[in-house]
């Protein structure tokens, strides 16, 4: 590791500017330190990969809605409670009747509907190309149980349409990609060799250490200039990836245009279920509208690189992780989180 | 979100592998691989989304000696 480290220390090229699409890749980068083993001229921002970061109010104001109605109970992972919709967060609706749990896995839901049959379950199924294969092996368990009272509102995004937003953009200058390691699981890093070619810029699959992310990113300073594809998570990471976890999703998903909070509609950036499953959607098609919270929050430019989460007006004032403002302060995978605990 | 941990595979009935998670054992959905008890496997949201390669578990210094000797010359 002293040589990686001396490798990115000496560098004396042109400034570089790095993202990293993962949000767990971004709560790793500042808990390990890393920007602080950088030279000045190397640069990391965080990229639109946290999928609680990315969903708009209009999902969170739906599944408030849902959760007020006498039937239903939600059912989500614990980083959605605090996301602030239009009006309120999932977590401040509970204090007004709205029916939440929490859980660890999606497939949780299948015990929970089958024993309770009074109630109808509705899963707030956010997620990338990681966490689909998990809610299509759901849906496929909850059909050969005969479990009829689940229901998913989905906010399901892919990675490749938004990084070839961003780069299309022309704004946000970004010399190299990390690329999402437990995405690329799923997709095999050949899902971001046409995005490389293109645009002419690298993209390294890279693992969630420390040391990982470090060489990952000496990788990315080296191949610069470069449209290339590099692996440096070969344990996990394979050029196919899980073709079986893809053909899951392929069966129950299609691709559809999404909505990203603060950047509008991105074509093709996400998932919705097939029309043959669209007994168990709990409306996800409508859901585009996005009005912030507060109309001077940077998410989006904080998402795509444009600025730093410090130079946003409301970071560290009317905005901390006691009273978020946008997404990337609710999050513990959020850009402007990790930096308030710089 | 992506969060998956490494654990290894004790039993499987079904599509229900067991996986220790260094002591802590686990159900976890095992339908979207092929899997048998003593491999190592990647797990998110309680799903095995992938064996790990013991055999690719190579040193971080070994792959980016690798990318010196494939990388062009033509860095700006």
């Amino acid at each position: 590791m002293k040589e990686i480290l001396e490798y990115l220390q000496s560098y004396q090229g042109r400034p570089l500017k790095l993202m990293e699409v993962c949000g767990t890749h971004t709560a790793e980068i500042n808990r390990n330190g890393i920007p602080g083993l950088l030279p000045p001229s190397i640069q990391l921002v965080s990229g639109p990969g946290c999928p609680v970061c990315v969903t708009v109010t209009a999902y969170i104001d739906r599944l408030i809605a849902l959760g007020k109605e006498s039937r239903n109970i939600i059912v989500t992972f614990g980083d959605m409670l605090r996301v602030p919709g239009s009006r309120c967060s999932l977590s401040e609706a509970k204090a007004e009747g709205c029916r939440v749990k929490m859980v660890y896995s999606p497939l949780d839901i299948l015990r929970l509907a089958e024993e309770d049959r009074e109630h109808t379950y509705v899963f707030a199924a956010v997620g990338f190309e990681t966490t689909a294969p998990v809610y299509a092996v759901l849906l496929q368990k909850a059909l050969e149980k005969g479990i009829e009272n689940i229901r998913l509102l989905t906010s399901l995004k892919v990675m490749p349409p938004v990084i070839s937003w961003m780069c299309a953009d022309g704004g946000c200058g970004i010399d190299g990609f990390l690329a999402p390691g437990h995405v690329c699981v799923v997709t095999g890093s050949k899902a971001f060799e046409g995005l490389a070619a293109e645009f002419g810029i690298p993209f390294v699959a890279a693992g969630f250490e420390g040391e990982q992310i470090l060489t990952a990113i000496a990788a990315l300073v080296r191949l610069r200039g470069q449209g290339r594809v590099a692996n440096f998570y070969p344990a996990a990471v394979t050029r196919e990836g899980n073709a079986q976890a893809r053909a899951a999703v392929e069966e129950y998903f299609e691709p559809a245009d999404a909505a990203w909070r603060g950047m509008g509609i991105i074509p093709a950036s996400g998932m919705v279920l097939r029309r043959k499953y669209e007994a168990f959607d709990a409306g996800s098609r409508e859901l585009t509208r996005d009005q912030e919270k507060n109309s001077a929050c940077c998410c989006a430019k904080v998402l795509t690189g444009k600025i730093k989460p410090s130079q946003c007006p409301l970071f560290g004032k009317t905005c901390t992780p006691q009273t978020p403002q946008g997404a990337c302060m609710v999050s513990t995978e959020g850009s402007c989180y990790n930096s308030w605990q710089l | 979100m992506c969060v998956a941990l490494p654990g290894r595979v004790v039993s499987i009935e079904g599509t229900t592998a067991v996986v220790d998670f260094q002591g802590n054992t686990v159900r976890a959905e095992a339908g979207l691989v092929c899997v048998k008890p003593g491999d190592q496997v990647l797990v998110h949201a309680g799903c095995i989304l992938q064996v790990l390669s013991e055999t690719e578990g190579r040193q971080l210094r070994e792959l980016f000696e690798e990318l010196e000797e494939i990388a062009g010359e033509g860095n700006s």
